[in-house]
């Protein structure tokens, strides 16, 4: 009777040993996932993408920091799949689960480091202007829509996948709706962002990147949050956080 | 004159060698024929995991593209290669094959139409495999989703690109037969030897490779420095196109296993690390996709039979570093390399491997360090590490000479004895493909 007793604490006692101290493990997972072992992680991004992921040390590469974590991951499912092209992104991610993925998706998404001064307009005034009014309102007569009706309004982007267009280099702007122009930038099918930059005139390219890299970034300024936005095209994958 | 002395020999010799392929005949061993019945969820499920056991999924799944639909360019010495599409579509695929077409495959290196194929499909391996588990995986292949999908000719030249050219390769370099059991050894060394040599076609990469691109096998292989012969052939070898080298599984200076514990090979193949060796590169892709989903029995058989490979000395090396070098390497290091692997590489278990006394770094080769330090990359991301760590890429940082330096310092520094690199030699690496 005695050593029934004894054996029922005993289970009891391993029981909650096992609850508290599973409870422990996660708990210890938890902050693992938030803290700063996964700095060590992601060194490799910092090299080209700078401290925090704030900017790179050229236009080439673009800040990571800040931005929506659904529109990080889908770049990076681009580079994986071929849909964007930069070997060494599609080889550093190549052995990534999806889950730490989405993590460091997730981990520079929060980061909110200071943006870099804007860059003074170059080109003459009513060039920038016209730049502006893309922006802005588009064009309705060639069905091309403002970039503020997806980008929104303050055109720092839209969660879960649209991302900012302020705070970015004059040349990667180019670079990026040159490659949509090209083929060798995709999104998702539909992919509404080639049909958009397909429609632009270089020298409307050209306008629109000279006025959105001299925006100041609005201090704190963070993507979006608005659910019920209608976006005017269909756009694949942007629903996909 | 010389072009047309050529030819004739060439000719000549397609005549030989199509006799000899005629008088060795089809002897090759067909097995069984199995009774046609409905393949048992078992049955499949094998097949699945002999498919990942055997990599399939390295040649015929493309980037972007559906699984097993094939596609992928597979670059050669000779061409590109497209690997082919598994998946039962009728047209494109293996719809219209049935297990015996599969086998003729696997074990003949024959497609269905009769048609010989190129030895990019690494049949000189597949050859080994037994007819159940052709079997089993046909029969896993036949349940995916049928994708349409035509891969691109492939871009041999004229004459590799002729059925000829297939017979006279073969006849130099392929044996066809399942490789019955040594009795002497264990069922669990029978088993290693199996996957290592059969299914699993470490060769591939592990083996020296001849003139023609074919696995170099016993007893011709020997030692490149003392020239003795072998009794096994993962000695080491270039991958095609000479950008990674996949160590010798002989050689304790290398890749060699012989010292370690069993324990430990299994985690390297199942977790892609362990405290002081991680896969990187193609290895990496191989643990992602094929060794850790190994059973821990199979993964015991594949270090058993790894633990056994006949061991072989490497001399004692003394690597000469100039001072000019070793200084402009030293900086180099220091201002992008000791954060992470400390300034007398010792590395930080667990995170960032140590440099000094690590083999892949002192390879009689340079190439994969140097392929690490420009590329980077990540430990694969297995279920037993599922959050790796990695490195950077240094290649759009440093230029040529700049990695020389920093490589042979690192080769040459902390007791390590390799070889210098000059900035000649680290160039042809700086395109990186991502296939």
């Amino acid at each position: 009777m005695i050593a029934w007793r004894g054996s029922g604490r005993l289970i009891v006692w391993l029981v909650l040993s096992w609850i508290m101290g599973s409870g422990q493990i996660s708990q210890a997972r938890g902050s693992d996932l938030q803290g700063p072992t996964l700095d060590g992680r992601i060194a490799p991004c910092m090299v080209c993408h700078g401290d925090q992921g704030r900017a790179g040390r050229d236009a080439y590469y673009p800040r990571l920091a800040g931005k929506p974590a659904g529109y990080l991951l889908n770049q990076m499912h681009h580079f994986r799949q071929g849909r964007r092209h930069y070997a060494w992104m599609t080889t550093l991610l190549e052995p990534l689960p999806e889950p730490y993925l989405t993590e460091i998706a997730e981990h520079f998404a929060q980061l909110n480091p200071p943006y870099a001064a804007p860059t003074p307009a170059t080109l003459p005034p009513e060039q920038v202007a016209l730049g502006q009014r893309l922006v802005m309102e588009g064009d309705p007569s060639r069905e091309l829509p403002a970039c503020t009706t997806c980008h929104s309004t303050h055109l720092m982007g839209l969660q879960p996948s649209i991302p900012g267009l302020l705070g970015l280099p004059r040349g990667y702007l180019i670079a990026q709706i040159g490659a949509w122009q090209a083929g060798s930038r995709r999104a998702h099918t539909p992919d509404c962002m080639a049909t958009i930059a397909q429609k632009l005139r270089p020298y409307e390219l050209a306008a629109i990147a000279q006025w959105l890299a001299a925006q100041p970034v609005p201090p704190l300024a963070k993507p979006a949050l608005d659910p019920a936005r209608k976006l005017p095209l269909r756009c694949g994958g942007v629903g996909a956080a | 004159m010389i072009r047309a002395r050529f030819l004739v020999l060439w000719l000549a010799g397609l005549l030989v060698a199509t006799m000899i392929w005629l008088s060795l005949g089809r002897h090759g061993n067909d097995g069984p024929t199995p009774p046609q019945t409905p393949d048992s969820a078992a049955t499949i499920a094998r097949g699945e995991y002999l498919a990942r056991a055997g990599h399939c999924s390295g040649c015929h799944s493309a980037r972007g593209g559906e699984a097993f639909a094939g596609g992928k360019p597979i670059e050669t010495p000779f061409g590109t290669v497209y690997g082919s599409n598994l998946t039962p579509d009728h047209d494109t695929g293996l719809g219209r094959w049935d297990a015996t077409d599969f086998w003729n495959a696997m074990h003949h290196g024959r497609s269905r139409d009769g048609r010989l194929l190129t030895p990019a499909f690494p049949f000189t391996n597949m050859t080994r495999v037994t007819r159940e588990d052709s079997n089993a995986i046909f029969a896993w292949l036949q349940t995916l989703p049928a994708v349409s999908n035509q891969p691109p000719a492939n871009t041999l030249p004229f004459p590799l690109n002729t059925q000829a050219a297939m017979v006279v390769w073969r006849a130099l370099n392929f044996r066809p037969g399942v490789e019955p059991p040594e009795p002497d050894r264990s069922e669990l060394w029978n088993r290693g030897a199996y996957l290592v040599r059969g299914l699993g076609h470490c060769e591939a990469c592990h083996a020296p490779h001849n003139l023609l691109g074919a696995v170099v096998n016993p007893p011709f292989t020997s030692t490149p420095l003392t020239h003795e012969p072998l009794k096994s052939n993962l000695v080491g070898g270039w991958l095609p196109g000479r950008d990674w080298y996949a160590p010798s599984l002989s050689s304790a200076s290398e890749a060699g296993v012989a010292e370690w514990s069993t324990e430990e090979i299994i985690t390297l193949l199942r977790d892609g690390r362990h405290d002081h060796a991680s896969a990187s590169g193609p290895m990496a892709k191989v643990v992602l996709n094929s060794t850790q989903w190994l059973t821990s029995e199979d993964l015991l058989a594949v270090a058993t039979y790894l633990k056994s490979l006949p061991p072989i000395e490497s001399p004692p090396r003394k690597a000469f570093l100039s001072d000019s070098v070793r200084s402009a390497g030293q900086r180099l290091y220091e201002q992008h390399c000791a954060d992470c692997h400390g300034t007398t590489g010792n590395g930080d278990p667990g995170r960032y491997p140590a440099l000094a006394g690590n083999r892949a770094v002192a390879l009689p080769v340079a190439a994969n360090v140097v392929q690490v330090v420009m590329h980077g990359g990540y430990a694969p991301g297995t279920v037993g590490n599922p959050r790796p760590h990695g490195m950077a890429p240094y290649a759009p940082l440093l230029n040529d000479a700049e990695v020389a330096a920093v490589v042979s310092y690192i080769r040459g520094s902390w007791g390590n004895t390799a070889a210098a690199v000059d900035a000649q030699a680290v160039g042809r690496f700086r395109r990186l493909r991502a296939d």
